[in-house]
């Protein structure tokens, strides 16, 4: 009898051992507690892209290996974030199709393909940047603008949900964010004249739970910082994913440009909230509190950056902060808990404002209208930093922003005319740098050039800096061994000591990184994955 | 006359719309397109179908923008102008593209003849010394073979009399010290964080890790003569009109 308990006790523990638990929102919530997986897009929902794996050295970094390679049956840019659940990692072949693999070994548990509708037209190629995870359920967002949940264990749809209109622009191109039992995403399609939002969803059965609309509509606060009806084609998209402080049960997300992109003629006002952060209760969706970055922009600042959040003494007081290296070339630090402006500084050229004042609005610079005749300015329309991911190492205090320096583009103002489904821009562009994959004959610094640049979120002085030749769409990854991780436009996967820059390691991975880093651990042995070109590497230390 | 008086303004405002104002980036947008679609048959001046000259800002079939959208578009049947797969944009930026070849004129010198002008390119003006042609020559500068298709008589005529107004990033010369004291001089064709590859005027390829090199720089100058009273208009005229008749090889 004793010996049947202790046998049937045995395999209980087996059982468990061998069966992976749920992802339980608790897990999500403590994921740096188990840096073996990786959770959600950012690492944990503080976003600091920085895992507690130490394995891997600035000492041993330069043995890193090639474990496997995950070839996409797809050229599209590969831009997924990885996540793994105990050893299962998945991750998204462009467009939008759901792959389990081995993480050890690379190979296909299962595909989930799905063939988006003709009607989708995301503006700037047919992308996903990830995955969200919670319970036995797999969520993805599609470019043709629906929200899917997969069976983890099988990639079997459980549910799918519509959430706006393909044919008038809308897509969902990010990795859903998990809040309790609601997963949410918001919508792109800031090229077309949408109406952007941020919507919730019940994980068990798709529906709609609450919305966020980022322009405010009659009635409602914010409205009148847009010229007539202006505001039903404002754009306001979200194409990165949010973060959530479970503290204070706000969930934070960065809301991209105006419509008409370059033209702002037809909405005069500050057009809220466009180019802003909004702080949204994590049950209810309703705002607590916004930050303008770009009031009335005309160059295509999106703030469609990941919110970093950070606990930190802040001038001898801890506090909930939010750092912030925005598309408009300023690096800002906010309080997370009521949007207080602390501080804010240029972490790259900028010529459009020539500076902030004491509540962080930025004084525009009467050199920088826009008109026909055409205006250059610093940054160019790619930004200063885009979506690529930053990263925050609590070990070195730094704040990494992957940065396009001494980049300009030239805007020409055009007349532009609002048609569903039709491109709203207003200009036509000319930039210095960014032929995508062509080779490169820059030389010198003021041709502009790619970097990562470190700064002191304190003040926003630069640290240090890693040059590359050509611009970067790639994020960065940092460890608690000081590592960081990143690559670049030019086919390199790079490894950096995070104290200082140095170069400690390089792999050629042949094709273009424009995804963010991460890292995991199988069976003790810890991987470092990126995607570059259209496959998924993964390095680990010889066995 | 009520009618009458009313109408006037409303045909006049439609005359004012039918010419658009265009931007330098359309400008510069239809010259890609234009160079992509319309060099073959047209050339780069838009004088290569006989009877037919789009530089001339003059067309026979269309005197309105919105009328050369239409021929752009939809092709002229029974001629050899197809239809054309381009967007309502790019039409246009083609469009603003053959208005600024008329402002943007000619090449000033004599009409020339190409016989004459490659033999001057290869003798006395002894371009094959850094230029290539088809396979011959150096490969310290550009090669020619398709410079014909690529630009026009009047951008070769400055090229010829003043090399260094325009150099284009991808004619670059970069200058490179070894750090065991060898020096070169030769083509960027790619530069990255931690390489430079280049092709020297032997055509050897070179690719340098920067890590080796001393110093590397870019040539500023470019190290073509200008030819301005080196050879007279008329032969200038000649070379020029024998570059114009570079039109690659054949490759489909």
């Amino acid at each position: 009898m004793m010996g049947r308990m202790v046998h049937c006790g045995l395999f209980l523990v087996l059982l468990a051992d061998w069966l992976p638990a749920q992802v339980t929102f608790d897990r999500i919530l403590s994921a740096n507690q188990e840096p073996q997986n990786w959770l959600t897009y950012s690492g944990t929902m503080l976003s600091q892209r920085h895992s507690q794996l130490t394995q891997i050295t600035p000492q041993n970094v330069k043995n890193l290996q090639l474990a496997w390679i995950f070839q996409a049956r797809s050229l599209e840019k590969f831009e997924a974030t990885s996540l793994v659940v105990d050893g299962v990692l998945y991750t998204v072949q462009p467009p939008n199709d759901v792959v389990a693999l081995d993480a050890a070994t690379g190979r296909t548990y299962w595909v989930y393909s799905y063939s988006p509708s003709a009607k989708a037209r995301p503006c700037c190629g047919r992308v996903n940047r990830g995955l969200a995870v919670l319970g036995d359920r797999v969520f993805m967002g599609t470019i043709d603008a629906r929200l899917i949940a997969l069976d983890a264990k099988t990639g079997k749809p459980v549910w799918s949900t519509q959430v706006a209109k393909p044919e008038s622009g809308y897509a969902l191109t990010h990795a859903p964010l998990i809040v309790k039992d609601k997963v949410i995403v918001g919508t792109a399609g800031g090229e077309y004249g949408i109406r952007g939002f941020i919507a919730a969803y019940d994980v068990n059965t798709g529906k709609e739970v609450w919305r966020f609309h980022n322009i405010p509509e009659p009635g409602e606060p914010g409205h009148e910082t847009w010229a007539g009806d202006s505001w039903k084609t404002g754009g306001g998209s979200v194409w990165v994913t949010g973060s959530y402080d479970s503290d204070l049960n706000l969930t934070y997300w960065g809301i991209g440009n105006p419509g008409p992109d370059w033209n702002g003629d037809s909405r005069k006002g500050d057009n809220l909230y466009t180019d802003s952060v909004v702080a949204l209760d994590g049950d209810t969706g309703k705002l607590k509190w916004h930050f303008q970055f770009s009031p009335h922009d005309e160059f295509d600042y999106d703030s469609v950056q990941v919110p970093v959040l950070v606990d930190m003494e802040w001038q001898g007081r801890p506090r909930k902060v939010m750092l912030w290296a925005n598309r408009n070339g300023y690096y800002y630090a906010l309080d997370r808990a009521n949007g207080q402006f602390l501080t804010g500084k240029p972490f790259v050229k900028v010529t459009w404002s020539t500076g902030l004042d004491e509540r962080g609005r930025p004084m525009k610079a009467t050199t920088a209208a826009s008109s026909p005749e055409g205006v250059l300015i610093y940054p160019g329309n790619q930004g200063g930093t885009n979506w690529y991911n930053s990263s925050y190492s609590p070990r070195t205090g730094l704040f990494y922003i992957p940065s396009w320096v001494e980049y300009n583009t030239t805007y020409y103002k055009l007349p532009v005319e609002y048609h569903e489904g039709r491109t709203f821009g207003g200009a036509a562009l000319r930039a210095n740098v960014g032929r995508r994959g062509a080779t490169l004959t820059r030389l010198e610094d003021s041709e502009g050039y790619g970097a990562v640049r470190a700064i002191d979120p304190k003040t926003g002085d630069l640290k240090w800096e890693f040059k590359m030749s050509d611009v970067t769409d790639a994020g960065v990854l940092t460890t608690a061994s000081d590592l960081l991780f990143t690559g670049g436009r030019e086919g390199y996967f790079f490894g950096l000591d995070a104290r200082n820059g140095q170069m400690l390691w390089k792999a050629i991975v042949g094709g273009v990184v424009a995804s963010g880093p991460m890292t995991y651990a199988v069976n003790g042995r810890q991987y470092v994955a990126v995607a570059a070109g259209n496959a998924l590497f993964s390095f680990a230390l010889p066995q | 006359m009520r009618v009458a008086r009313f109408l006037t303004p409303l045909l006049f405002a439609a005359a004012l719309f039918a010419q658009h104002t265009y931007t330098l980036a359309d400008i510069e947008n239809g010259g890609r397109l234009y160079l992509a679609n319309c060099t073959v048959c047209h050339g780069p001046d838009g004088d290569l179908q006989p009877g037919v000259n789009l530089g001339r800002g003059k067309f026979r079939r269309a005197s309105s923008d919105d009328e050369l959208e239409q021929i752009i578009t939809k092709g002229i049947p029974g001629t050899g102008m197809p239809s054309h797969d381009l967007t309502p944009q790019q039409v246009e930026s083609v469009v603003a593209y053959l208005r600024s070849m008329a402002a943007s004129g000619h090449s000033t010198l004599p009409s020339g003849n190409a016989a004459r002008g490659k033999a001057i390119f290869e003798g006395k003006g002894e371009c094959l010394n850094c230029h290539r042609v088809h396979g011959s020559g150096s490969y310290s500068g550009p090669d020619l073979s398709d410079i014909g298709l690529v630009r026009r008589t009047a951008e070769l005529e400055k090229s010829l009399v003043d090399p260094n107004a325009e150099i284009l990033p991808d004619n670059r010369v970069v200058h490179v010290v070894t750090k065991d004291g060898k020096e070169m001089t030769a083509r960027l064709l790619n530069a990255d964080t931690l390489a430079l590859l280049v092709l020297d005027a032997q055509g050897q390829l070179h690719s340098y890790s920067k890590s080796d090199l001393r110093e590397y720089s870019l040539m500023k100058d470019s190290s073509m003569p200008s030819y301005k009273g080196k050879l007279t208009t008329q032969e200038m005229g000649d070379v020029v009109s024998y570059m114009a008749s570079l039109k690659g090889a054949e490759t489909r």
